[in-house]
């Protein structure tokens, strides 16, 4: 005797949390199965493995029809097919477009085009994620970046608006979309013991100030380059980062600047004597980076660069966080003295965020 | 010219892409009424397009206003081919033609296409115009109300029940004609609907014609089927009880109808003067037939039994000449009427004086192509030849009506069963007709009908029984005679008494057949039904003697015919009725005496049935003594009344507590196994599982012994197909197969239903159909309700007067009312927080600890689960909500209004006639509907389980939709009549069609209530619900 059909319809339609989990992960029904036997629902419930089968193949039925609406989830709101009270919807979006740490460390900063999507195989095995998770949130990826990235206006605020994900999430995307259009290369060695939170937080900082939509004045020409605010960064602004470099290339204002610096922090810092040793060579990183932010490689380097000419550094010389704090308040705060630089408000945009990052990104 | 019809097409969305160029749609709608078309213009390049129209104005006859549905059709424009079809709506007009209901049909509805399903939504919005009608010689019956509801609908009160109604329209099926041949199936499909649609509302308004002549106003328990006959054609029919109903003003005019002096009952009402219509010729594809014709049809009528109790018989004393007097006046009352059949199942109160059983009777016939439409009569004949045998059935009962009355047919080829059944009954005359004899009877009936026994007094004469029943002095009033065990298909009275929870009892059998052809095979089913009716009755009584109850109530028998088999599968809900004596135990008894190992084998068999009994009576508390302890504590206003109730249940108190076999030669059931089919009997017994702890279930609207139910509904539908396995095939491993088809059907349903537990699955309809060789189908519809375990426990007393009962639990309700409103004002997510504060608030309110403490440990258990499983499901919606920027509108979406906007309203769906925890404010007329969906690419759409599953959704939405156009937020009364399910796998196709039917009602919270007016504490029309609220 074999069951050729057997399902559930209810008129509020029913929805599995730990279920919905195991089809979100990619697990196939046998192993969705297998796993909700292990958790010991069986013994829960009394129920046999035959209900739990039908049950679990039922609710993979409904969400593969809910899946068509997800991928567009204003869509789930006025659909009439499945009545599904609000909470529940708000979870089934959200749910569905949550992504694993270990996967949007893999494809952070990557081109969201088929190529990569390939790539998604050896993504699969190294992180141990089923193909089908990786690929559903590959996806959503994309469909976020493919409806956002032509719109104008805040970059957060759309996404919440198209996709209605909470704000955390939404500020996620927000970083993902900023990443993979600027291509920031996150995947280096280097870059390793990043997290995906510190990438978003850079993100933000620099969606907030470097970008077009930063400046903040509501676009009057609609003609004008400002289609993508939030999701390009303002390309006149980094043209004149150039201007920071007489920083560095004039010795009598980066004497000047060390000095101002060093008297400041002397007896404060545990590594004073190292900062003092080191300044100019830190002072020639920050300022070199800013400088190269004209070249579309170097922008996609900027955490590379970071890395290489801050942190490691530092980190070498067992700076604690407290004093790279110090250190770099005091080091873009000294420059407003220096009567020869004329481009403070240049400075305080690029070393505002800039301060930010380093202090998210110095860990171990 | 007496109607206008007028149509406004709005706006489309969600539309499919039509020119995959572009990848968008030049849509444009038709909008068809009878033979008049209007287009829209075409709205280009879009995908939710803005048609805004005019008014589409029809002038038409009210009779075609009744009939016609509004036949919405959305297309593609396309300049150089023929446009595409997007898909249809079909819009029944009718709940705009009656006063009271809807004045305006508003609202998105799901464009519906037979082969691709739902595909966008259209927003529509219909009015009407009557003009009044002064033709009394009119074909029409715009007015006339028709329920769904087998009871009289909670807003109105019944003036007088004028008795049954019944029609019947037949036509080809579009299906088997010869233009099938050549044309699209979707075309096929759409003949179809629109038939079918058309032969409704053609049947529809010649019920009403008959109601206007017996002077009422309303249907109530109106149940349209269809009888696919294949070949030989398409029959509609439909049954009904008619009556004058009275709608209720005020809230505090919801008192039932029987508090109102007698005198009220002559003034009349009638809206409707009286129309003794002559018919006029009428153009109708449809055609009804008066004449009389006679076929040589091929008929075999089926000796059927009479289900009441069984038992050894000793005949008691006479019953008093009252019972005489009572006979007379029913008898004139009901004379007058061809059948005085009644498809209610629950009645105002005092109508119901006794019941006497069930009756039941079925036909055997050969299908034969109906040659003539214009004279359907061999079908008239069949239907009419049943229900006489009914009527005789009864009267053997010394019964002159017979109520909860239904039939049904079931057809395999060219052989049709078809079946009726109700309860043999004696009622009370004076709600039947204009009160002229009441009086002093009136006065007697108030005296003599002791609360909540009184319909189980037996209404036939003791010395002149129908068959062999052994009666006792009913336990209590102690006057009268009462039957040992109690079949009926009506819901339980609700002055009945119970004692403790009542449950579902299922008979489940299976019979192999010959395949034969025609006649022969007509004669092999017909040899085969009297067996197994037998069986199905002597399973019954076994499981409910198994259970430890005496009375089966909404007893329901399907007998379905297929090729090679027959199957019976009888639902009811068995109860322990305190008025009927506590039933004897099963005694197993074998035939061969001598053998040593056979005799403790036997003896193991009875030491487990009698684990089993007690085990039962532990479970759905049974429990006589403590019963009557709980009823000292209850507010019954008579001591006299209780001093008896506790003397009788001491009584069988010492009866249950002794349940060994010296008392079971007295009355028990003597099971004798003689052979491997009693063997197998017993094992079927025993294998039934009881349902897991938490769960209840019933087929009854609700539940015995729970009278505290949460509003939490969730009404669901599940089809399970299964396919036999070998071709030899034995009847015992058939009744097996089909006996682990149920169980493990409903074993599912407990599983997915576990977050709603304590709960009760209600009103549990199965429907078991056999559409191929090997294929067994069933379909089950029910409600699962949740309720509240700790009031629960308070409350077993069962009747008490609502005022009183109300006292007990206002405490409770004021102690949740503000809780309720604290968890609406978390505005984001209305659901869980609000189930978590109803949880708390029962856990803390005034229940004594006491009370508490004699909680069973398991019950505790459960609710602790039951707890912690919500919880956790809170913790993360919380996370979810909190950050959620859309908490807020979503809020705004679900309280604004259900129609006529963008948003979509919360619509309930439920097979009862009520909805826990609300009051129903506004009937809006009755929901029939019917879909075909074919698929010609069944793989890609999930096979055969994503194909059904996702047409059962549509239909839920489209019922939903329709529902919210007409202002209303939920279906009560609600029932998928047919599933129709067809596969063809390897040409990769299916068909299936349903037909639902409902009422569309407006309900209203019944906290809100309160908060409008305080001044009527009292309004609460349904003695069952708590106060809680929990929005689904």
């Amino acid at each position: 005797m074999t069951s050729e059909l057997d399902i559930f319809v209810g008129n509020t339609t029913l929805i599995d949390e730990d279920v919905y989990r195991l089809w979100l992960d990619g697990y196939s029904v046998s192993d969705a199965v297998a796993l909700r036997v292990r958790s010991g629902i069986l013994e829960q419930t009394g129920a046999t493995a035959a209900v739990l089968q039908s049950d679990t193949m039922d609710h993979y039925r409904t969400f593969h029809m809910l899946e068509r609406l997800l991928h567009a989830p204003p869509k789930l709101l006025h659909q009439l097919i499945f009545q599904i009270p609000p909470s529940r919807q708000a979870l089934l979006i959200e749910r569905y477009y949550a992504f694993d740490e270990a996967f949007v460390r893999e494809v952070l900063g990557k081109k969201l085009s088929k190529g990569t999507k390939k790539d998604l195989d050896d993504i699969s095995t190294k992180t141990g994620i089923t193909l089908k998770s990786c690929r559903r949130q590959f996806d959503n990826f994309k469909r976020v970046f493919k409806v956002v990235e032509e719109m104008r206006g805040s970059l957060v605020d759309n996404i919440q608006q198209h996709f209605l994900l909470s704000d955390r999430l939404s500020r996620d995307y927000a970083a993902i979309v900023f990443f993979a259009n600027n291509r920031f290369e996150t995947g280096k060695k280097k870059l390793q013991y990043l997290s995906f939170g510190d990438f978003a937080f850079c993100a933000e900082l620099m969606i907030q100030n470097w970008t077009l939509g930063a400046v903040g004045e509501a676009p009057t020409d609609p003609d004008s380059q400002v289609d993508d605010m939030d999701v390009d960064l303002d390309k006149e602004f980094l043209q004149d980062l150039k201007e920071l470099k007489v920083l560095v290339a004039d010795k009598d204002l980066l004497d000047l600047h060390k000095s101002l610096v060093c008297t400041t922090l002397r007896g404060k810092l545990t590594v004073f004597s190292e900062m003092e040793a080191n300044f100019k060579n830190l002072s020639r990183g920050l300022v070199n980076v800013a400088a190269k932010l004209t070249h579309n490689k170097d922008v996609r380097d900027l955490f590379v660069d970071l890395v290489e000419k801050f942190v490691e550094p530092c980190r070498s010389d067992h700076w604690p966080l407290a004093d790279v704090r110090l250190f770099l308040n005091q080091y873009s705060a000294s420059v407003h003295s220096l009567d020869g630089f004329r481009h403070q408000a240049l400075w305080d945009r690029y070393m505002g965020t800039l301060r930010g990052c380093l202090l998210r990104l110095y860990h171990d | 010219m007496p109607g206008k019809l007028k149509v406004k097409i709005v706006a489309g969305r969600h539309l499919p892409v039509m020119d995959r160029a572009s990848d968008l749609t030049d849509a444009f709608v038709e909008v068809k009424f009878g033979n008049t078309t209007f287009k829209t213009d075409v709205y280009l390049k879009s995908l939710n397009p803005q048609w805004n129209s005019e008014w589409f104005k029809f002038e038409v006859d009210d009779e075609d206003l009744q009939d016609e549905p509004l036949q919405i059709t959305v297309l593609d424009h396309d300049t150089y081919s023929a446009n595409d079809a997007i898909g249809k709506v079909y819009i029944d007009i009718d709940p705009l033609l009656y006063s009271e209901a809807a004045t305006v049909i508003s609202g998105w509805f799901p464009i519906y296409d037979t082969i691709h399903g739902i595909r966008g939504e259209i927003n529509v919005i219909v009015k009407v115009d009557l003009f009044n009608d002064l033709n009394r010689f009119r074909q029409s019956s715009c007015g006339v109300k028709f329920f769904c509801t087998t009871s009289i609908p909670k807003c109105y009160r019944a003036v007088i029940i004028h008795g049954f109604v019944e029609e019947l329209v037949v036509n080809e099926d579009p299906e088997y004609q010869w233009i099938d041949r050549i044309r699209t199936p979707r075309a096929s499909n759409e003949a179809r609907q629109r038939l079918i649609s058309l032969m409704s509302g053609e049947l529809q308004r010649k019920i009403g014609l008959k109601v206007l002549e017996m002077r009422g106003n309303a249907v109530v328990g109106y149940l349209q089927c269809f009888d696919l006959e294949g070949e030989s054609g398409l029959v509609v029919r439909a049954i009904g009880t008619a009556c004058t109903l009275d709608k209720l003003s005020s809230p505090a005019a919801f008192l039932p109808a029987c508090n109102s002096p007698s005198k009220e009952m002559k003034e009349s009402p009638l809206v409707h003067p009286p129309s003794h219509g002559c018919r006029s010729t009428h153009n109708s594809p449809i055609h009804t037939a008066t004449g009389s014709r006679l076929t040589q049809n091929f008929s075999v009528s089926v000796p059927t039994l009479i289900y009441t109790g069984m038992g050894s018989g000793s005949a008691g004393k006479e019953g008093g000449p009252f019972k005489a007097l009572l006979r007379q006046q029913t008898q004139s009352a009901l004379e007058q009427r061809e059948f005085p059949f009644f498809t209610l199942t629950a009645f105002p109160p005092g109508f119901l004086v006794h019941v006497g059983g069930v009756v039941s009777a079925r036909s055997v016939k050969l299908l034969d192509r109906i040659h003539n439409p214009d004279e359907p009569e061999t079908r008239d004949a069949w239907w009419a030849e049943i229900r006489q045998e009914i009527k005789s059935h009864a009267k053997a009962l010394g019964c002159h009506a017979v109520v909860g009355y239904s039939e049904s047919t079931s057809i395999c080829e060219e052989v049709c069963i078809l079946s009726a059944s109700g309860t043999a009954a004696v009622l009370n005359p004076r709600f039947l007709q204009d009160g002229t004899l009441e009086g002093c009877l009136e006065q007697r009936l108030e005296e003599n009908l002791p609360v909540g026994c009184g319909f189980c007094h037996i209404p036939y004469d003791e010395l002149n029984m129908p068959f062999p029943a052994h009666l006792t002095y009913c336990y209590n009033c102690r006057k009268q005679k009462v039957p040992d065990v109690l079949f009926t298909t009506i819901d339980l009275p609700t002055d009945a008494t119970v004692v403790g929870k009542g449950c579902l009892i299922q008979a489940r059998l299976c019979r192999l057949k010959k395949k034969a052809q025609a006649e022969a095979n007509a004669t092999a089913i017909s040899n085969l039904l009297p067996f197994m009716e037998y069986e199905v009755h002597t399973q019954l009584m076994n499981k409910l003697k198994l259970k430890g109850m005496n009375a089966l109530f909404g007893l329901r028998i399907q007998i379905t015919v297929g090729e090679n088999m027959l199957m019976g599968l009888a639902s009811a809900t068995g109860v322990y009725l305190a008025a009927l004596p506590t039933p004897g135990g099963i005694q197993i008894a074998g035939k061969t005496p001598n053998d040593g190992s056979y005799e403790q084998h036997i003896s193991h068999m009875q030491k487990k049935i009698n684990d089993t009994i007690a085990k039962n009576k532990e479970l759905y508390e049974i429990n006589p003594p403590e019963t009557s302890e709980e009823l000292i504590g209850s507010p019954i206003p008579e001591p006299r009344q209780h001093s008896r109730l506790l003397r009788s249940q001491s009584e069988s108190s010492d009866e249950v507590t002794e349940l060994d076999l010296s008392h079971g030669k007295k009355d028990a059931f003597v099971l004798e196994i003689d052979d491997t089919d009693a063997l197998e009997d017993v094992h079927s017994l025993l294998t039934d599982v009881p349902p897991p702890p938490g769960f209840y279930s019933c087929n009854t609207e609700i539940m015995p012994g729970i009278n505290n139910w949460t509003s939490e509904i969730q009404m669901f539908t599940s089809v399970r197909v299964t396919r036999l396995s070998s071709l030899n095939l034995t009847n015992q491993a058939l009744n097996k197969n089909f006996n682990d088809l149920c169980e493990n059907l409903l074993k599912s349903l407990y599983f997915k239903l576990r977050s709603m537990i304590p709960c009760c699955l209600c009103h549990v309809n199965f429907t078991v159909s056999l559409p191929e060789d090997e294929l067994i189908q069933v379909t089950v519809t029910a409600v699962a309700i949740t309720f509240d375990k700790n009031q629960a426990l308070q409350t077993t007393k069962t009747h008490v007067e609502k005022s009183l009962q109300r006292a007990s639990t206002d405490n409770e309700e004021l102690l949740q009312f503000p809780l309720e409103l604290c968890s609406d004002s978390i505005p984001s997510h209305p659901f869980p927080p609000a189930k978590e504060h109803l949880e708390s608030a029962s856990s803390n309110s005034g229940i004594p600890a006491a009370q508490r403490d004699r909680c069973s440990s398991w019950i505790e258990l459960i609710k602790l689960k039951a707890q912690t499983i919500r919880r956790g499901s809170i913790k993360t919606t919380v996370t979810v909500e909190k950050a959620s920027p859309m908490g807020e509108g979503n809020f705004r979406n679900r309280s604004a209004p259900p129609c006529a906007n963008s948003t979509v309203g919360v619509v309930k769906m439920t097979p009862l006639s009520f909805i826990p925890g609300a009051k129903i404010t506004k009937y809006l007329g009755i929901i029939n509907m019917f879909f075909i969906r074919e698929t010609t690419s069944l793989r890609e759409e999930g096979g055969v389980s994503g194909f059904l599953h996702a047409f059962i959704a549509e239909v839920f939405a489209m019922v939903r939709a329709h529902v919210a156009a007409l202002g209303g937020n939920a279906v009560v009364s609600y029932i998928m009549k047919q599933c129709v399910f067809m596969e063809n796998p390897n040409k990769n196709q299916a068909q299936c069609l349903i037909n639902v039917s409902g009422d569309a009602v407006v309900f209203v919270r019944e906290s809100d209530l309160e908060v409008v007016s305080t001044q009527h504490p009292t309004a609460n029309c349904q003695p069952l619900c708590a106060g809680g609220e929990v929005t689904t």
